[in-house]
């Protein structure tokens, strides 16, 4: 059977027969995108990129709550009552064609004026008419496209926010300054006595000490801001020595021009500020498609519909929920509040809060939890806490989460910038005490000389350069990481913690054993057929990882919520469902999920799931064992410890049953006695080991979607690659102590010349700029080593 | 040689015109996104070469 994929999606399109227009698709889905395309000229989009879209979603109903004026005004940038404007999330983004045609959509409907996507965001800014078209019928619209915005909580008032600049505006000024400062200071560097310089050096001179001004008390100011707090908690960073350097180079300079001494250093300073906000910038990668910052609201809901007691339904803004409320949940929302189920049949799929990878069913009277997800048709439920209230959301307001975990750790720069700056100023110190003896009218000029050729340029460089482009690298192999102290961190690590499901288990597979006598072919197909009807969702796993069989029809079928199935064809009739519905005995019991059969009212075996673990995970388990204690911390129950012990490393730590909480505390534990943590999880139950740990990676499947607070990203796919971007985090540690290595080297050169002194300011002007550059290139070009190493490892 | 001082308004002038001509570009959100114009940039021929389809239709009718 050849596969022939969807002309839209690129999915197998083979089995469903569909076509149109001489294409195949692989629903009706599909197809419809398709036509609206087609009957609006916009087949371009498949031009561009064969195979680009996503199957439409059914959202009827969903986006009730935009019926809602409150909810609406706090998505939109702005409104006029004529024109409105809506930056709306898209997370299906990801190609030219999806540019395209979101750009587009004014042809789709002329209400739409003008539409900008921003690829890095995946975001899409519509500019439309609403008195032709309303934020709901947009969002239908980019729904039926395939194209459906995710709106959460989190776009709550979100909308005004401002994005930063300051950075970029800082570097401009730094470089516009520098180089025009330096053009000033040409003349001085080829001809220093003559009648023309002598006329004309005073210009020159108060021009470059004007061009410096906003660079020293703008540009610079993030300097002195952070070495002051440095100071202020006694801790002597890199801005210290860097400002010192920045303050004698403006002062020294500005005294020699009106003292006419000299022509100043005003081109290596602006130089100096310049490279250290490049190196900044660069440093400065950032995912804008990805938040590491997600807390329970970019999960919840923004609107939730409300029932009144004449039946009438309205959608309400999630905080304006009360106690008391009646709730309408759908099928496959999440429930945002605490509450008691009322009416219907609740299979609440938990997955988010607790890790546990069963849905649980619930019935009237239960008590259900904010955070669990609704799968089963609609249900009724009557609050019981507000949104801030409720048990999940509680767990955000742990001391965790407020705290920064940059501020406890000392960088290496930071490290070595106490030893450098104690010992630049006493080399300062003694040159100057000699002097004062030898020639004292010099005294003052080695000493700012000093001061001036230690200002740890390179030093300062070496960390973002490297990581920056580590993290560049990091991040084409699918690890996001926040910012370069995560490598940093990541190097030091001595611990780490895995949580199991979703994160060593994959989330959608499972693998199945039957247990019991065997079935006769008869049996097999009765069974198979039988599974055919249900929805259950263990059902439809267990239909698809059945072998073939022809399908019966059956004469009669009943499904038992909660129970089990009940089929008859011909003479045979087959039970299947929990142990006790099938007249299984209790001895066979089990703590994984198991599906039991019977037929003829004869108990005949059980199908057991199990969580089929990551490729690799057993190797890398290997790999990591020789260096890294290792510990499992699952919120699942022990049904797979057995399986477990078998595949890793005897040493492996297991420990099942953990609540969040446990979670936090067991790493917090650990963390007092000495152990540098990775946490590794996938879900909300994690967030707060996530964010207790000294790393928490969260493991995502789809990284545009979900994913809990947390330090880095990394992609399930590279999961077993794990260990290799340890490793290489740590050969990062070693190129930055090489390049300091090579700084030191520099710098006493420099020194040579200060501490003679004969520190004049051209050789200043070489050789800021050559040890700056020789650092750049020296780090870029080992970790563009590096990164090549870890490609190859790809392969394999 | 007084010249030097016009030479040298000129040339601050002519550097601060693009420094400002940068601020402005930074401040109208420029920066913010430097991926998807490179995209969109090719895009045009595809539209034009649609919008011809389309005149020529509308006209045969």
């Amino acid at each position: 059977m050849s596969k022939t994929p969807c002309f839209h999606c690129g999915l197998d399109a083979s089995a469903a027969e569909i076509t149109f227009d001489d294409k195949p698709f692989c629903c009706n889905g599909c197809k419809t995108v398709y036509e609206i395309f087609s009957v609006n000229d916009l087949t371009c989009y498949y031009d561009l990129q064969a195979s680009a879209g996503a199957k439409p979603s059914d959202i009827e109903g969903k986006y009730n709550f935009l019926d809602n004026a409150k909810i609406v005004e706090s998505i939109l940038d702005f409104n006029d009552n004529t024109t409105q404007i809506a930056t709306l999330y898209i997370p299906h983004i990801h190609c030219s064609s999806c540019i395209w045609i979101l750009e587009n959509l004014n042809k789709l409907n002329p209400a739409i004026s003008a539409s900008i996507v921003n690829f890095g965001k995946k975001t899409v800014r519509v500019t439309y008419n609403c008195n032709n078209i309303t934020i709901k019928q947009l969002v239908k619209l980019l729904g039926s496209i395939g194209y459906e915005p995710f709106i959460s909580l989190d776009d709550y008032s979100v909308g005004k926010k401002n994005v930063d600049r300051s950075l970029i505006y800082k570097l401009g000024v730094a470089g516009f300054a520098f180089g025009n400062v330096m053009f000033l200071s040409f003349p001085e560097y080829f001809q220093v006595t003559g009648f023309w310089i002598e006329t004309y050096a005073p210009v020159f001179r108060w021009l470059m000490f004007s061009f410096s001004l906003p660079v020293v008390f703008y540009s610079a100011q993030d300097y002195f801001i952070s070495a002051y707090k440095g100071l202020r908690s006694k801790i002597l960073n890199i801005d210290v020595p860097i400002s010192l350097g920045v303050i004698v180079l403006f002062v020294r300079s500005t005294a020699e021009i009106i003292l006419n001494l000299g022509t100043g250093f005003f081109d290596s300073l602006t130089g100096l500020i310049f490279f250290l906000l490049l190196g900044k910038f660069f440093q400065q990668k950032t995912y804008n498609f990805l938040s590491f910052e997600r807390d329970y609201k970019s999960y919840f809901p923004i609107g939730i519909t409300k029932l009144y007691n004449d039946g009438k339904e309205e959608s309400v803004q999630v905080y304006d929920i009360v106690k008391g409320d009646r709730l309408l949940i759908r099928n496959e929302e999440l429930i945002p509040v605490d509450c008691i189920l009322i009416n219907g049949k609740a299979r609440i799929d938990y997955s988010f809060v607790t890790g546990e990878s069963e849905a649980v069913s619930k019935k009237s009277g239960d008590k259900l939890f904010a955070g669990g997800k609704q799968l089963n048709g609609s249900i009724e439920v009557d609050v019981l806490k507000t949104v801030e209230q409720s048990y999940l959301t509680q767990l955000w307001s742990n001391d965790v989460f407020n705290k920064n975990k940059e501020d406890g750790f000392t960088t290496l720069t930071n490290a070595i910038s106490k030893k450098f700056t104690i010992a630049v100023l006493s080399i300062a110190f003694i040159a100057t005490g000699y002097w004062l003896f030898v020639d004292s009218s010099k005294a003052l000029n080695v000493f700012t000389a000093v001061l001036i050729i230690a200002c740890p340029c390179a030093i300062a460089l070496a960390a973002p350069f490297t990581f920056g482009n580590l993290l560049r690298i990091f991040g084409k192999l699918k690890f996001y990481a926040k910012n370069a102290s995560v490598i940093e961190q990541l190097a030091a690590i001595n611990t780490i913690i895995f949580d199991k499901t979703g994160t060593i288990t994959a989330n959608k597979e499972t693998s199945v054993m039957y247990e019991g006598s065997n079935l006769s072919n008869n049996e097999e197909s009765l069974l198979r057929s039988t599974l055919r009807n249900s929805n259950h969702p263990l059902s439809r796993s267990l239909y698809s990882l059945l072998d073939q069989h022809n399908i019966v029809t059956l004469d009669t079928y009943e499904e038992h919520i909660g129970k089990g199935i009940e089929a008859k064809h011909n003479q045979d009739t087959i039970k299947i469902g929990s142990a006790p519905f099938v007249g299984a005995t209790a001895e066979t019991a089990t703590l994984n999920t198991a599906v039991y059969v019977s037929t003829n009212s004869k108990y005949k075996g059980r199908f057991t799931f199990y969580n089929k673990y990551r490729k690799g995970l057993s190797k890398l388990f290997n790999k990591l064992k020789k260096h890294y204690d290792l510990v499992i911390l699952s919120g699942d129950n022990a049904g797979e410890q057995e399986n477990l012990t078998k595949l890793l490393p005897a040493k492996t730590k297991l420990f099942f049953n953990q609540k969040p909480e446990d979670k936090l505390e067991y790493i917090k534990h650990h963390q007092k006695s000495g152990a540098k943590v990775l946490m590794i999880g996938d879900g909300l139950n994690d967030a707060g080991a996530l964010a207790q740990s000294n790393v928490g990676i969260a493991i995502s499947e789809n990284v545009n979607i979900f994913s809990p607070a947390c330090d880095a990203i990394l992609d399930a796919s590279k999961f077993n690659q794990l260990y290799d971007f340890i490793k290489a985090s740590k050969s990062a540690i070693k190129i930055i102590k090489w390049s300091f290595l090579l700084s030191f080297f520099y710098n006493s050169i420099g020194l040579y010349f200060a501490v003679t002194g004969q520190l004049a300011p051209v050789i200043a002007a070489i050789l800021m700029p050559l040890s700056s550059i020789s650092i750049v290139v020296f780090t870029t070009v080992s970790t563009n080593f590096l990164g090549r190493k870890l490609q190859k490892k790809k392969a394999y | 040689m007084s010249v030097i001082y016009i030479l040298l308004t000129i040339s601050i002038i002519v550097a601060i015109g693009f420094f400002v001509a940068f601020i402005i570009a930074v401040r109208n959100g420029q920066f913010d996104d430097s991926y998807t114009p490179s995209v969109r940039m090719l895009f045009e021929d595809e539209l034009v070469k649609e919008k011809t389809e389309k005149t020529i239709l509308t006209k045969n009718d």
